[in-house]
């Protein structure tokens, strides 16, 4: 008991520390900014924070670092936010986590929930960030010292478990959904092996490093989207939304709450790893509720809970991940990479030594995060209105200022204009996959997997100097693989495909 | 008649041109970095960048180019107008891209006009925390005992470690159990978690862990200490007689730019690593700015030069190429 109440008595000096920093006018200022701007940039159509990061870092050199810090993570997670709205409106995801949303969030949209759409991503999104926040408080650097027990074989067994999560995320046809996701593998599979040797580039410089995620993303979903909606303009008027149906009945408060629950762990526990655990984030909510539902076959056609986990799982894993960075000095993404450089040129250097040598800046942060969480639901809340009225500017007006934007933002990702043409021959195979009634979310996760799971395959065989049986031998990776292996045996087994097929039939 | 408009209108050109190199800078001037905004080349890069703007009365804007492990940014700069309005700002990966690519879209020695050299920054080897070795001798006993199994960490083909990486092969005469990461992030990761043996990287990216007590650590690779981690004995004088390599950073302007404007670049440059701020960030990322009359075209070229040669015996040896 004294334990728990030194525990306590700890994190209530630690969260009076951090509060006293973050709570300052210029704090709050800065906090603000960083979230509203997140927001913005998180629903402009492929901008995304690491080109906003990028652009302001000249400006915070003149900040004091812990307000630069706040402001640089406001952004982060504010994009989480902001990213969701496009993703529900006009099917238009700019961030991997997002892809998720869109699947039943547009389709909300398309019946006229919108609003309960970015409500509820709102509210989810808000109590994720919370539950995220207090972990880091309590637990960082004990999680952080879990995390690195994740080995490649580990984290290999892991995206093997993604891949089944994906056959599960599909709603259509099994053996399409397989093929998309093998097709979204080999895309995957353009650029530098993991030898430093280029595949599949045709010696083109411009294939060396491969294909960008926003870039096919965008053009999958996004561009694909926009050459559909031209051919059959009339689809398009049937989304309208009122402003009052975001507040939602007593049912649906009901039905969002346990996927919002169940999405913040899965989340969480998977943001934890620095190895790209935060990427399955979304889509292992998702799945997982679709596994749990009862009614698996509305999943796809607008259902709450398709909306409510994978947003909660997506905010929970974005605050998560701040974990390995101000506790290890990791960064598990480039968005932590940049902040990282961003300490450094305040020469902070950043290491597992920062949470004793500079206490304001680690709870300062911390605190911040909770409430710049804050403001964005108070910023978000309102905004839905605004939003949903936004469905209703023609769409030909519309469409040529989406696309406009889609550009300059894949453009932004590296100042690189081949990422625009390739998000304009996506489009193309966006529209191409519509046709054939093929889902691109499994493309998608097949590209972002494949590519990661090659890479945990040629370093775990690498360091067990060719042994196979290292990814049974290793107990996390064993029973990651057997659970996979339950998964996709209950999958394949005929009698429940049949039933699968009669109930996803068309 | 013709023949004197065209020639009247070449002078008033080369006038044109004179003046616009006399009156350099009149606009921004953009900074080219071939790697990702955060990392320790864009640190150096940017804080010079703030500098020169200050001497030069416009800005020095950084634009990261990353791609095609650090070629694609000196691509482009090769390509943009020769006014000096696009510098390039590159380190030691430009001596070893003519080796490691086959097929570079630029020669590095005869596409560029050389401003100077900016830093020479450090690296250190440090080991997982559970690597018994005290010191360098140990390591050095720990690779004699384990050979080929000796497990080695870089960010990438190319990158500063995995130069460090294979000069250290071929000081020991061992070839590693090399393990590529893509950046330093995820092979520290390893690193930490006690599964890879051994990794030579900038300071900047491991001052932190060393500092922490989380990595072990067994020397720099500079001809002297480093102050920022004055424990640390040179890999030198630790036991690897001759064993030196830094980071070294140079600017470059594209092929044609006028000597007038060169030149200027070149002075900002110096005032750069004369400025205060500049050296005192420096030493907190372990590095200090080259001497002044190193931050020259003709001390870069040479540069350049040697280090073509160092390195190519070294990565054709190791049969590396990266496309």
């Amino acid at each position: 008991m004294g334990f728990l109440a030194d525990f306590f008595s700890g994190m209530g000096a630690n969260l009076a520390l951090g509060f006293s920093q973050a709570v300052t006018l210029d704090n709050l200022f800065y906090c603000f900014v960083g979230v509203l701007l997140g927001t913005a940039i998180g629903v402009l159509p492929g901008l995304g924070p690491i080109a906003t990061i990028a652009l302001l870092l000249p400006i915070t050199f003149k900040l004091d670092p812990v307000s630069a810090l706040i402001m640089l993570s406001g952004i982060y997670y504010g994009a989480q936010y902001g990213g969701s709205t496009t993703a529900i409106l006009i099917n238009l995801p700019g961030e991997t986590s997002s892809v998720v949303t869109a699947i039943d969030g547009h389709q909300m949209a398309k019946k006229g929930k919108a609003g309960l759409a970015l409500f509820t991503s709102a509210v989810g999104s808000f109590f994720a960030g919370t539950v995220a926040t207090f972990l880091i408080v309590g637990f960082a650097p004990l999680l952080a010292s879990a995390a690195l027990k994740f080995s490649p074989a580990d984290y290999f067994s892991l995206m093997v478990m993604g891949f089944v999560a994906a056959v599960v995320l599909a709603q259509g046809s099994l053996v399409k959904a397989m093929a998309m996701i093998v097709l979204g593998l080999l895309i995957s599979m353009v650029g530098p092996s993991e030898s430093g040797a280029p595949r599949f580039t045709f010696d083109n410089p411009e294939f060396f490093d491969g294909f960008d995620f926003v870039a096919l993303s965008m053009g999958i979903f996004g561009i694909g989207e926009i050459i559909r909606n031209l051919e059959d303009d009339t689809k398009r008027e049937a989304i309208k939304s009122k402003f009052f149906d975001l507040i939602p009945t007593k049912a649906e408060l009901k039905e969002m709450i346990p996927p919002i629950l169940r999405g913040t762990t899965v989340g969480s526990v998977l943001g934890i790893l620095p190895g790209g655990g935060a990427i399955l984030g979304a889509f292992a909510a998702y799945s997982l509720e679709k596994r749990l539902s009862k009614t698996p076959q509305d999943f796809g056609k607008g259902k709450l809970a398709g909306v409510a986990a994978p947003e909660s799982a997506n905010n929970a894993g974005a605050q998560v991940s701040f974990i390995p960075m101000l506790t290890l000095g990791i960064p598990s993404n480039p968005v932590m990479a940049l902040m990282l450089g961003a300490l450094i040129i305040h020469r902070i250097v950043p290491g597992p030594t920062l949470v004793t040598d500079r206490p304001e800046l680690f709870w300062g942060v911390v605190s911040s995060m909770w409430i710049g969480n804050f403001m964005l639901l108070v910023l978000n809340l309102p905004l839905i209105g605004m939003w949903v009225k936004f469905l209703t500017i023609p769409y030909r007006l519309l469409f040529p200022g989406i696309v406009t934007i889609c550009c300059i933002g894949v453009y932004s990702v590296s100042n690189n204009p081949f990422d625009v043409h390739t998000m304009a021959a996506c489009g193309v195979i966006g529209y191409v996959l519509f046709k054939l009634e093929c889902e691109p979310a499994p493309l998608l996760l097949g590209f972002v997997i494949g590519r990661l799971m090659e890479q945990y395959f040629t370093r775990a065989m690498q360091l067990s100097f060719g042994d196979a049986t290292v990814f049974v031998r290793e107990p996390i990776s064993a029973s990651l693989l057997a659970v996979s292996a339950i998964a996709l045996v209950l999958v394949l087994l005929p009698a429940i495909r049949k039933k699968r097929e009669e109930a996803f039939a068309e | 008649m013709r023949k004197w408009l065209i020639a009247g209108a070449g002078i008033l050109a080369l006038g044109i041109s004179g003046a616009s190199a006399q009156n350099f800078p009149t606009r921004s001037v953009t900074m080219m970095i071939p790697f990702a905004a955060g990392g320790p080349t864009d640190t150096v890069g940017r804080l010079v960048a703030e500098s020169m703007s200050k001497s030069l009365g416009q800005q020095v804007i950084v634009e990261n180019a990353a791609g095609a492990g650090g070629t694609r940014a000196p691509g482009l700069v090769v390509k943009a107008a020769p006014d000096g309005y696009t510098i390039l700002l590159h380190h030691i990966g430009m001596s070893t891209a003519p080796t490691l690519y086959r097929k570079l879209a630029y020669n590095v020695l005869n596409d560029f006009e050389f401003v100077g050299l900016v830093t020479d920054a450090p690296m250190s080897l440090i080991a997982r925390p559970g690597l018994e070795a005290k010191d360098l001798k140990g390591v050095l006993e720990y690779i004699a005992k384990t050979k080929e199994k000796t497990s080695y960490a870089n960010a990438g083909i190319g990158s500063a470690s995995h130069l460090c990486g294979m000069l250290l092969q071929a000081a020991v005469k061992q070839q590693f159990n090399t393990i590529n990461f893509n950046g330093t992030g995820p092979a520290m990761t390893d690193i930490l978690g006690d599964r890879v043996d051994l990794m030579c990287d900038q300071t900047t990216n491991t001052t932190g862990q060393i500092k922490g007590g989380k990595v072990k650590a067994y020397g720099v690779t500079t001809k002297t200490r480093v102050k920022s981690l004055p424990d640390l004995p040179t890999l030198d004088q630790a036991g690897l007689k001759g064993f030196e390599v830094a980071v070294w950073h140079g600017i470059y302007a594209p092929k044609g730019t006028p000597k007038e404007v060169v030149a200027k670049l070149t002075q900002a440059l110096q005032a750069a690593l004369k400025d205060p701020k500049v050296i005192q960030a420096f030493a907190e990322l372990g590095t200090e700015p080259v001497p002044q009359d190193q931050a020259t075209g003709a001390a870069l070229q040479a540069k350049l030069k040697a280090e073509i040669e160092k390195w190519r015996p070294l990565i054709q040896a190791a049969g590396q190429f990266a496309d």
